[in-house]
Formats: structure tokens, sequence, C-alpha cells
């Protein structure tokens, strides 16, 4: 018995010592981004489905920013093939992608994503617009030419249109790409930037000071995913709380979506470029992987053909926004003539 | 004079002193109250929590499934005829097809129907082309027949069901339509829709798809782990205890090396994660997702906690015990060995085990060495691509559709039927073996 553990040890560590000269992998690797993951988990499980030559790519989530920097640690084995991403590489990022040999990165725009604004469903209809959600959120607004603290407590004291609810809204949290579509196109959107710079914010402050989220427990930022944001609308009815598109779509028994400028989200109005708020996703791939990695290429290939990321795809169907015609096409000549960041 | 005999004084009873008997009983009673309302807070607690899992997670047991004559018609199938010479036709063809021609016959919808037609879109599971592809590869000689299959139906029609989507709310808003609806009561009324075990949710990889989602790979993931935190946990920490608590000199030394065990028992099992993305990924260059990797994260989380087991073990074996195998000619290592490891085996495997079902639950170290992951493909061994089951259940708990929090309840049963099955191996065993003095 004895023996048998010693033995079985033994076999186990010589296992670890090896395994740094095992055989080549046989399997795509990606990591990144929540929201692009059940996109890319739908494309993964079809590729499987479809070549069965190849094995079902293994798909981590853990965010963007956390993925981009897992991609950039360098070129080999040991590292990732391909990283999701719902906003798009910064300059930084692609420079330490660059340092640590990651030379030449491919850019694939998988389509678009929509950001909506949702209440419990038994509630009343909403109409919001970019500058109700700044006047409501703000951490400090402009009143008599002076910047004070966000003095609103009801949404009606924003826009009397709107109900007589205390404001309470769930955002999603920093760490988040949701959270910089959310400032970038509604809070810098609705934000009267002359107003702002004539209380005497300095020129460089204005953008910073306009997309500030009041931090007194009306807005509460999310650090999970929907589910979570669903929970708390769940338990605080005159909640409000920022969705995707898509999880709104497979919840929409629960929730009710309020339109942003008069327009009503949905595929058709983000693909129009109707609906203010939506953001394209990406994904990155490493050429030097491309023929190394078996399946890599056609991963890549099979992501992108109309099949997965057309309007009429499982992808759509899921809650993206497919890419209009012409601009599919270009993602597909780019990635096959080998274009590079 | 009377016979002196002198009247004792009448004794007095000393005075009654305070000695606080009410108040000593009071509190008494009082702290017993105490100990039933905190037993009883811990109680309601775990009811909730257990009655809410269960609640939610049972149905994930029953799968809805349809059961269609499927005619495996080779004009579908292979229209131009050349699977003889291009095997590859079997593994594209367009299974799906099958089973919705097959659907529409048994609803008696015609062909040429187009808005019923596309009402049927969505409510078989397109797990079915993995599944005819797999009967049709197995044994070609069925195309041309036609088969009684049981068929998976989507998981929006699950959910229906079992009636989780609330039908009441307007069509629009909800994943499943008046018309399927009604396809499905009739199908019920008739007998060829039911739920049946859900297999698949023990055997299955992950999917993206939920009725098709499993937790196969988990397992084995998880199973591969376990085995690896035994294999080195185990001999490694009882060395070590062994050493340190017979051998070694108490010296500085020792001394800091015991503070160190201690500490490292309460460290945060994230730091864990890190060390190992740090050490095993980037230094020693094994793959990343894989169970080998996790286990031996795991293993260094969990030798803290069987070190400090062994050794509470090791201590509490009688001296005299040493001292008589010594006395009769024992060598040290012969009376450690011979006579105090087997008393201490009981201690040993109870500490063992509770450090195995900890390492069980963990997520957070694994997250770092991209083991939260979709994994569709069974690891063969443990240098592939695996997942845990408290990962799955994590993965699970972050899905949008509606059909993945059953799931996820169902998953956080299996789990805790697992621990339940390891702690009670750690009581009967130290119920067995154990010896009191």
């Amino acid at each position: 018995m004895k023996k048998a553990i010693l033995t079985a040890s033994a076999a186990v560590l010589a296992l670890a010592a090896s395994a740094g000269i095992a055989a080549a992998r046989d399997q795509v690797q990606i990591a990144g981004s929540s929201t692009v993951l059940p996109y890319a988990k739908i494309v993964a499980e079809s590729f499987g489905e479809t070549f069965t030559e190849f094995k079902t790519p293994v798909v981590e989530s853990g965010g963007s920013g956390a993925g981009i920097k897992e991609f950039c640690k360098g070129v080999g084995e040991a590292t990732i093939d391909v990283a999701n991403s719902s906003r798009k590489m910064k300059e930084d990022e692609l420079k330490s992608c660059v340092d640590a040999g990651v030379k030449d990165v491919q850019e694939v725009k998988i389509g678009y994503d929509g950001i909506v604004f949702a209440t419990d469903i038994k509630g009343p209809d909403w109409a919001l617009t970019p500058a109700d959600i700044y006047k409501a959120l703000a951490a400090q607004l402009v009143v008599d030419g002076k910047l004070v603290a966000n003095p609103n407590t009801k949404w009606n004291q924003v826009n009397p249109a709107l109900p007589d609810w205390d404001i309470a809204a769930y955002i999603p949290g920093e760490k988040h790409g949701t959270r910089e579509v959310f400032e970038e196109k509604l809070m810098a959107a609705g934000c009267d930037k002359d107003a702002v710079k004539a209380a005497g914010v300095g020129e460089k402050e204005v953008t910073k000071a306009c997309v500030a989220v009041r931090k007194d427990g009306k807005a509460v930022d999310i650090d999970g995913d929907y589910t979570e944001t669903l929970a708390r609308i769940d338990a605080n009815k005159t909640g409000v709380g920022v969705f995707g598109l898509a999880f709104y779509e497979n919840n929409a028994d629960k929730l009710k979506v309020a339109t942003v400028g008069g327009v009503v989200p949905s595929t058709e109005t983000i693909a129009k470029g109707e609906y203010p708020v939506s953001r394209p996703l990406f994904f990155y791939v490493k050429k030097a992987h491309l023929g190394v990695v078996p399946g890599l290429k056609e991963y890549v290939e099979f992501f992108l053909d109309d099949q997965m990321v057309g309007p009429e795809s499982p992808l759509a169907e899921y809650g993206l926004v497919a890419a209009p015609d012409a601009e599919r096409q270009q993602q597909r000549d780019d990635f096959a003539a080998g274009k590079t960041m | 004079m009377t016979a002196a005999v002198g009247t004792l004084p009448v004794a007095q009873a000393p005075a009654r002193r305070d000695i606080g008997l009410k108040r000593r009983y009071a509190a008494e009673t009082r702290f017993r109250w105490y100990g039933r309302v905190a037993i009883s807070i811990g109680v309601i607690f775990l009811a909730v929590m257990l009655i809410s899992i269960v609640s939610k997670g049972y149905t994930s047991f029953m799968q809805t499934s349809v059961l269609l004559p499927i005619t495996f018609d080779a004009k579908v199938i292979d229209p131009q005829d050349k699977r003889a010479t291009d095997p590859s036709v079997l593994i594209k063809a367009n299974y799906p097809n099958l089973a919705r021609d097959a659907l529409a016959a048994r609803l008696g919808i015609s062909p040429d129907d187009k808005p019923q037609m596309a009402a049927l879109k969505g409510f078989i599971s397109d797990g079915v082309r993995t599944q005819l592809r797999d009967m049709v590869v197995a044994d070609p000689s069925i195309i041309g027949t036609t088969r009684d299959v049981w068929v998976l139906a989507s998981a929006n029609i699950d959910s229906a069901y079992k009636g989780q989507i609330d039908l009441g709310v307007a069509e629009t808003n909800r994943k499943v339509s008046d018309k399927q609806v009604g396809f499905m009561n009739k199908l019920r009324d008739e007998g060829v829709m039911a739920g049946k075990f859900n297999t698949g949710l023990f055997v299955n990889g992950a999917s993206s798809r939920p009725e098709t989602s499993g937790m196969g790979v988990a397992i084995i993931g998880s199973f591969y782990m376990m085995l690896i935190v035994l294999l080195l946990a185990l001999p490694i920490g009882v060395a070590a205890s062994i050493y340190l608590e017979e051998f070694a000199k108490k010296t500085r030394l020792t001394d800091i090396i015991e503070v160190n065990i201690n500490n490292l028992a309460a460290v945060p099992s994230i730091v864990f994660g890190l060390l190992g993305l740090a050490v095993f990924i980037n230094f020693l260059g094994l793959p990343r997702s894989a169970a080998l990797v996790g286990g031996l994260v795991l293993t260094l989380m969990t030798l803290p906690t069987i070190i400090i087991a062994t050794r509470a073990a090791l201590a509490a074996v009688p001296p005299s015990i040493r001292s008589a195998a010594l006395g009769l000619g024992a060598s040290k290592t012969q009376a450690v060995f011979q006579h105090v490891l087997p008393l201490a085996t009981p201690g040993i495997l109870t500490g063992t085990i509770i450090g195995l079902a900890r390492a069980l639950g963990e997520t957070a170290p694994l997250l770092l060495i991209g083991m939260v992951a979709f994994v569709a493909d069974y690891p063969t061994t443990p240098l592939d691509p695996a997942t845990a089951l408290p990962v799955q259940i994590y993965m699970w708990a972050n899905e949008a559709e509606r059909a993945f929090v059953e799931r996820m309840s169902g998953a956080i049963i299996i789990l805790l039927v697992f621990l339940m099955v390891m702690n009670i191996t750690a009581i009967v065993l130290r119920r067995r073996f154990e010896r009191r003095w």
C-alpha cells in the first residue's frame, strides 16, 4: 500500500517534469471578455461539431483587459492564441504585446452589441435621453453656473415625464468594458460641456467631470455580471439596470426595456445606427500561431463566415448585431490578406 | 438543684449566606437558551440554503424529450449519393432538417405551410445534429429506414414544459411562442413528449446550449485534480509532519517553519493561484487550463492542512507507546513507523479527506491558471484542458438563459453530494479505527 503510493507519487512527479517538453498543443486556446464569451462559445462548439478533425477550442472568461494581458505575454505554446475583447486594443496594450515578441496581431471585428436600460416588467414605460441619464447619475451638475453635488433624488426631478421613483441605477463596474461605452455614449453625450467649462472646469478636465458617476449610493456599480444586475432589479422593483442587449432579449419576460432618444433598442435599430448606445466587439489573433496551432486559421475563418456572424446566424439569434455586409466582407478579406495592427 | 443537665442552647442556624444560587440557575438556563437559539439560527440558514437549491435544482435531473419517428432519408443526408467515395458527407449533412421534418409529420403540418413550419424553428435542440450524425456514422445502413428516436427539446421548450416561463406575459416578451405552446401541449397529450432522466447532465461536456450541457468534463477534471492532490500532498505532508513531530530537534528554525505552516493554512487560495501561474505555467511551461496544474496548485493549498492534522494526530499518540517500543529495543524509526503511525492513521485520514473536500470546492486559484473556461472535449490525460465542479457552477451562474439556472442548482446538488460522501467517509474511518486511551 505504502509502496504503491510512493510509486504513484513518483509517476505524477515524472509526469509533471516531462510535461514541459510535452507534444505540440493541438487545441486552440482563447481568453478574454465575458461579453464576447457566449458568442465565442457558440462558435467554438459549432466548430468542434463541424470540423471533427479538430478539437473544440477552449474559451476562458475573465474580462477584456485580463485576456489581452495574457495574449501579450509572448509567442509560443504556453500562450493563448486569441483574445476576445469588448473594446479596441489600447495603444499601450499593443506596445506591451510587441515588446513581448507578439509583433503581428490581427484584429477581427465580429459585430456590434447594444447596451440597454431596463426596469422590472411591471413598471411603466420609460423613455430616456442621454441628458436624463447624465442629470440623474452625474456626480456634479451645473446649477446657476456653479458645479454642485447632484441634487436630484427622484427620476421625475430629472425629467417630469419619468416616474416618481427614487433614483437607483445599477450600472456596470469600472472593470467592465461596458462601463467605457456607458460613460462615452451616455454620460459624455448627455453632458453640456460648455456649461461645465463655464463653471470653471479646465479644458482637459471637462470630459472627466462629465463622466464622473455619483458616489452617494444612488448609482450602484455592479462588478459581477448581468445576472447580478437582474437580481438587484428583482429585489428593488423601482431600480433601473444596465444590460447587454443579448441578456435583455433572453430575459424579456422579466424586464421592460427603456427607449433611448426615442429609439427602441433592437438588433435592427443598432444595425441601422439609430440606437445610440452600441459598441463593436473584437477578437485578436496571433499571426505567428496561424498554421502552427491546428485549427486556428479554420476557427477564425469559420467565425467570420456568414453562417456564424451573418444576420441570420446563431450569433445574431443570441443577440449579436451583425455588421453590415460590406464590413463583414472587409473583415474576411483583411484576415485572408494577413493584415496586422 | 435539679440535675444539672444543662439545656443546650438552641442551635442557631447560621444566617443564610447569599451564594447567588438563584442567579446562577438563571444564568445557566439563559445560557442553554442562547445555545438553542444559536443552533436554531444555524439550522434555519442551512435549511433555507438547501431548500432554495433543491427546489430550484431538482428539475434539472429531468430533461424534456420528444419521441420522433425519424426517417433517415438519403435525399437529405446524401443528395448526390457520394457517401461511398466521400465519407465526410455523412458528417456535414443537415441532420436538424430530418428532425424538423419528423416533427412536422408528427404534428400533421404540411411542409408548404410556411408560418407553421417557421414556428417549429427552435423547438428541437440543435444537439440533434450530433445525436443523429453519431447514429448514422456508427451504422450507415440505417440510411433509408425510419427509427423512433428520443430527441431533446430545446431549452426554451424545456423551461416552458417545466412551468419556468411565465406564459401570462405578452407573447413578444417571451422566448416561447403561443404556437409552440400549442405544439407542446399536443405532443404531451399524445404521450410522445416527456421528461427523461438527464444523463447528459453527468456525461456531457460544456455547451452553449443548456439542454446539451453537462458536467462530464468538470467531473473528470475534478477527479484528476483530487488524484494528484492525494498522491502528492499525502506522502509529502505525512513525511514532513513525521519529521517535524518525531525527529527534528526543537530549534529556532523549526519554530519558524511551524509558524509559516500555520500561516500558509490561512492564506487566501487566490494567492496559490498566482503562485501556480508564475511557477508552473510561466516558469516550468506547463500547459494552461490543464488539470495537472490545477492539481499542483491545490496540492500546495492542501499541504498545510494535512501537515497540521497529521501533527495533531501524531501528538495525540501517548508517549508511553513510544517509550515501550524503544524500551523493547526498537529503533526510533521502527517505533514511529510500526507503532505511532498506525495509531495516528485515522486522524491523518480525517485531516486528508477534509483537506481534499476543501480543495474540491475551490474556484479562485483555478481562475488564474485558465481552468475557468469553456471546455467541450473530455480531457484524456491530466495535461488536457479541463474544468472543475465549482468552476462549472460559476460558469452556469453567469449565463443569460433561464434554463441554466436550474442546471446551476443541479450542479450544486451534485457537488454537495460529493462533499457529503467525502465527509461521511472521514467520519466512518475515524469511528472504525479510532483508539481511545
